[in-house]
């Protein structure tokens, strides 16, 4: 499969959803689209899956219950009990309404954390990492969809002239 | 324009026929006297094989004895006799408290602006109209309860007052008069609102200006604040006071989650049976989805009020707070603990999932078993005071729930009727019906 891209530019949002919508009904492969924004809508237009995000951190919450309620026996029953406001700590469960605020805390800092760290990490990106938008106009008011060549080359760019595109150019994606 | 099926007419018919009957037996059966409680007791003590001997005791110590039996027979009379009262209450406010919840729902939509509910508005006109039956069935039952009819706010009776120097202090606020006066001022206020709104809808629908929509904006905003002060009273008068030496500062906002999330329940379950009987072809799964978020949040909302609550009277440990949960964990732990299950754990995880939020059957399946766990809830609120440790879920509490739901079921789809099922004239109503997640 050759890595040859075309990579058309719309200035408006609507006129990219519908070209989305064309060239996916004319069986064109579309590699990516860079926008300045999030357009709503897109996902679903472009055939995009669901993402899993939610089901990472619905268990990342779990672990981080999980954590603290080992976390809280262990500081507060076992390794060193404290008497605090006369409360019990013989026991967690005794113990346990006061530790429900970090229960619930712990629950949410992992949810959090670990599923922007998970985003990251699916979306390949870290510091210093550079962009990979290839049009820097595409971080202020332009669209780029990026369409694989696939067989004809000149078929497939006279077509995407005809979705409304402003520019287009044909390049070696690395 | 929706027509009351026969079938469903028939059904709210037969629940109130059947819950009138119910609640008729509940209270036959309470006991007439002390005297058979005496034998109640008595009966219970020798089928546990645990008679009670007085040999060997003094005559003082055994005339003790007789005396403190007494007053138990008593305590429990009174208790045994409040029992189809505070059934019958229980499930009047919990009917009512749907209506109210969905009234304060409505004006937050008007008062916002919001597009995506207009489809929705005649659901909750429909709903908001038990508020003037239910409101007048409760006011019957407040006044019924001052006239010593029953004993459920036991700071109605000259007798306990005069023993008891916290009510005493208290007795600026809680007093006969004023508290009736305070209802009638709460209930009528929130009637006029409704009946006002549902005016303006109306009007609107037909004229070509926004003159009627300007009206409702500032009368639900005006209504929103009188709501919210009035809320938070009635929770303090209706069910706060039935303990009256008790207080929690966050009462009317636990009240308030209790009975905003069994409103938008109750929208969504009403919502759902008409489009499936092919009503309502405008409302789309997305608007079902946005019910089924609320539904989800005000849980959350609930559960975190309800811990709360109890955490901070747990931590403090003052004696008059405590009592409130010593007595719920010691005589109601099964549906005190049970309903945080139906209230907050199954929603929590039956409605986690975006998707299953637009299915129909996961969103009534999860508001039956809210609705439940919220008639719980304001069950375990008031009969702890009313009937403390003689509580059972009987013919009393089934009848009584199927009575007022016979009358809420025909109240409510008889308003249903009266007039088209889509707002027309309000200025949204295309964002509406085009409303897509």
């Amino acid at each position: 499969m050759s890595n040859k891209v075309v990579q058309a530019m719309y200035n408006d949002d609507d006129i990219l959803m519908d070209a989305v919508k064309e060239v996916r009904a004319a069986k064109y492969h579309i590699e990516e689209v860079y926008t300045p924004f999030p357009v709503h809508g897109l996902d679903k237009a472009m055939g995009l899956k669901g993402t899993r995000i939610a089901i990472t951190a619905f268990l990342y919450g779990c672990v981080g219950l999980v954590f603290s309620i080992w976390m809280m026996d262990y500081m507060m029953i076992r390794d060193w009990p404290q008497d605090i406001g006369g409360k019990p700590s013989f026991a967690f469960i005794q113990n346990m309404p006061a530790f429900v605020p970090i229960m619930f805390e712990m629950t949410v800092f992992f949810a959090a954390h670990l599923m922007v760290i998970t985003f990251y990490m699916r979306s390949k990106l870290w510091p210093f990492k550079e962009a990979e938008n290839p049009d820097p106009r595409t971080t202020d008011d332009m669209f780029v969809m990026e369409v694989i060549v696939d067989g004809n080359e000149d078929e497939l760019v006279s077509f995407l002239k005809k979705t409304g595109t402003v520019e287009i150019k044909v390049t070696e994606k690395h | 324009m929706y027509t009351f099926s026969s079938k469903l007419k028939t059904l709210s018919l037969a629940l109130m026929v059947i819950g009138l009957l119910g609640v008729g037996y509940g209270f036959l059966s309470a006991p007439a006297s002390v005297d058979e409680v005496k034998v109640l007791l008595q009966e219970s003590h020798n089928a546990h094989g645990e008679v009670a001997t007085t040999d060997g005791q003094t005559v003082a110590e055994s005339s003790n004895a007789v005396q403190s039996e007494e007053a138990h027979a008593a305590h429990v009379y009174h208790l045994l006799k409040n029992k189809p009262w505070s059934s019958l209450y229980v499930a009047l406010f919990f009917f009512f408290m749907i209506s109210l919840g969905t009234l304060a729902f409505y004006a937050i939509q008007h008062a916002s602006q919001a597009g995506w509910s207009i489809v929705l508005f005649r659901v909750m006109e429909g709903i908001t109209a038990y508020l003037p039956v239910g409101g007048i069935l409760l006011f019957v039952f407040f006044v019924l309860s001052a006239a010593h009819m029953n004993h459920l706010f036991v700071w109605m009776d000259p007798e306990v007052v005069a023993n008891d120097a916290l009510i005493q202090n208290k007795a600026g606020y809680l007093n006969v008069p004023f508290f009736l006066v305070r209802a009638a001022i709460y209930i009528l206020g929130w009637i006029l609102y409704r009946n006002y709104a549902r005016k303006m809808t109306l009007k609107q629908d037909a004229s070509s200006d926004l003159s009627n929509y300007r009206k409702l904006f500032k009368s639900s905003a005006a209504f929103l604040v009188f709501f919210l002060v009035t809320e938070s009273m009635m929770s303090w008068d209706w069910i706060m006071s039935l303990d009256p030496h008790w207080y929690s500062t966050l009462f009317g906002w636990y009240v308030f989650s209790g009975l905003i999330v069994s409103a938008i329940t109750t929208i969504a379950l009403v919502a759902i049976y008409l489009k499936g009987n092919g009503y309502l072809e405008f409302v789309n799964d997305s608007h079902l989805h946005d019910l089924a978020k609320y539904m989800f949040g005000f849980s959350i909302f609930w559960a975190y009020l309800w811990f709360s609550q109890f955490m901070l009277i747990w931590y403090a440990n003052i004696p008059e707070e405590v009592t409130y949960f010593v007595s719920r964990f010691n005589e109601y732990k099964v549906p005190f603990l049970g309903m945080v299950v139906l209230n907050f754990v199954f929603p929590l995880l039956i409605l986690m999932n975006s998707d299953y939020k637009r299915v129909p059957w996961f969103i009534v399946t999860a508001g039956i078993v809210v609705l439940i766990g919220h008639y719980i809830d304001v069950f375990v609120m008031i009969m702890p005071a009313t009937v403390g440790d003689q509580w059972f879920i009987g013919i009393s509490e089934i009848s009584s729930v199927l009575l007022v739901l016979g009358i809420f079921i025909y109240v409510v789809f008889n308003a249903l009727t009266k007039a088209p099922l889509l707002a027309k004239g309000n200025p949204f109503i295309k964002e509406s019906e085009h409303f897509h997640y």
